[in-house]
């Protein structure tokens, strides 16, 4: 009975990744590059899937700012042409779609049959116009804000409502996570005084970090963006950081990094340089640290999955899929730890910048 | 986490020589691991009492070892 249930689960496997399919276009070789960053890059529809050589997606709305004003429309105008080809015209204006961009359309059509002028690396030089669509990666941001809002909403209302302090409901799941953030990360790091005032943007690196991390790694819409593997989205949030340890420094801070007390005066005037870099690289640091975690997680498990159609032949499957999974089950564990260590390093930055010595 | 896979995919778009990068990037990254892994082995190989917070430790001192071997990936997958 065992046995039967191992063998459906396998098989509940291969379903829920079968949005790689290809087309049935047996001519073309297939590239895992392109299929690869077509995952992992932002997208203005959720493909889900290709049946019969024609792709099958929810559109997502194009929201764009031009010279003329504000221009909305779906996705689906565009007919899952990626290529420049084809036209949409709104408000006397034209736009083509290429590689996910969107262009003011040229007015007549090139060689190869796109409403784009190419300079000599293929890249268009038409002018864009100012692009605020909801693309998946801003549908699955907001829809995580959504969990979050639900989760800790109910989290409050249950301490509302008990009389002796003890909550109910999802607040007994959250309250330890909580608890941890606050004694395992902010006061070691931020100290006893002052660790109430940073406590709510601590919480919320942890917990909309997690939540995003997982939310890319389930492979159905509409759960499937990889927004903390796309590098903007971790660069603001090392900014935000990074902002926060600028305004609080004290002049403690200042002294250690321009001219670092205790030390003779050529090693200060070699070490101010140095310091001063480090300034900004940590904020660097950690944003490509999470980053490269998750898109590396990600690239793994397509690589491996993409493996059964480089080999063109259905019996790796079973391989592939195992350890797929078991890349998948390793990635569940890497990203409640990148949330921490990025909460975690950024406590460590904002209590390294308000500490008080004693000289 | 095997960066094999990682190495592939740097050798079928930008050439053998990103791929020489991430390789030696894995290097780096299997001796860092394999010390702390050690040095966390032998800890709590003396003192049996403390293995979850040895553990705990040592899992979040792996992940920022990996992160500097996925620094050096990035950059070799950058064209």
């Amino acid at each position: 009975m065992k046995k039967i249930l191992i063998i459906l689960l396998v098989l509940c496997t291969t379903l829920s990744f079968s949005k790689t399919a290809i087309g049935v276009d047996k001519n073309e070789e297939f590239n895992v590059t392109d299929m690869i960053m077509h995952h992992i890059k932002d997208s203005h529809e959720f493909h889900v899937l290709d049946w019969n050589g024609k792709a099958f997606s929810i559109p997502l709305p194009i929201v764009l700012w031009t010279d003329n004003g504000l221009v909305t429309f779906m996705s689906s105008e565009f007919n899952h042409d990626d290529n420049g080809e084809v036209i949409v015209s709104k408000n006397n204006q034209s736009f083509v779609k290429f590689h996910e961009k969107i262009f003011y359309a040229s007015d007549s059509v090139n060689a190869s049959n796109q409403y784009l002028t190419l300079d000599e690396s293929s890249y268009p030089t038409n002018n864009k116009p100012l692009d605020f669509s909801i693309t998946k990666l801003v549908f699955s941001m907001f829809l995580s804000m959504l969990i979050l809002i639900l989760i800790f909403g109910f989290s409050a209302r249950n301490y509302n409502k008990s009389s002796d302090g003890i909550p109910s409901g999802i607040a007994k799941f959250t309250e330890p996570l909580i608890l941890f953030v606050r004694d395992e990360v902010a006061i070691p790091n931020i100290g006893e005084k002052n660790y109430k005032k940073y406590m709510p943007y601590l919480l919320t690196l942890f917990f909309f970090i997690w939540v995003n991390n997982l939310m890319g790694l389930i492979p159905m819409p509409p759960f499937s963006g990889n927004l903390s593997g796309n590098i903007a989205f971790t660069a603001i949030l090392a900014l935000i950081t990074f902002i926060i340890t600028t305004f609080v420094g004290n002049k403690d801070y200042w002294k250690h990094i321009f001219w670092m007390p205790g030390v003779p005066v050529p090693m200060k005037l070699f070490l101010a340089p140095i310091e001063f870099m480090g300034i900004f690289i940590k904020p660097i640091s950690l944003m490509i640290r999470l980053f490269a975690n998750i898109s590396a997680g990600h690239i793994i498990v397509l690589s491996l999955i993409s493996l059964i159609f480089i080999a063109e032949s259905v019996w790796i499957a079973p391989a592939s899929l195992f350890f797929s999974v078991f890349i998948s089950v390793i990635e569940i564990l890497v990203v409640a730890i990148q949330a921490y260590i990025f909460t975690m390093l950024s406590a460590l930055y904002i209590g390294a910048a308000m500490e008080e010595h004693e000289h | 986490m095997s960066l094999v896979l990682l190495q592939e995919v740097a050798v079928a778009n930008y050439g053998p020589l990103a791929a020489i990068g991430a390789g030696l990037a894995a290097i780096g990254a299997g001796i860092g691991i394999g010390k702390i892994g050690g040095a966390a082995m032998e800890a709590m190989a003396r003192q049996p009492e403390k293995q979850g917070a040895l553990q705990g430790s040592a899992i979040v001192l792996i992940a920022f070892v990996e992160a500097v071997a996925l620094f050096a990936v990035v950059v070799s997958l950058i064209k």
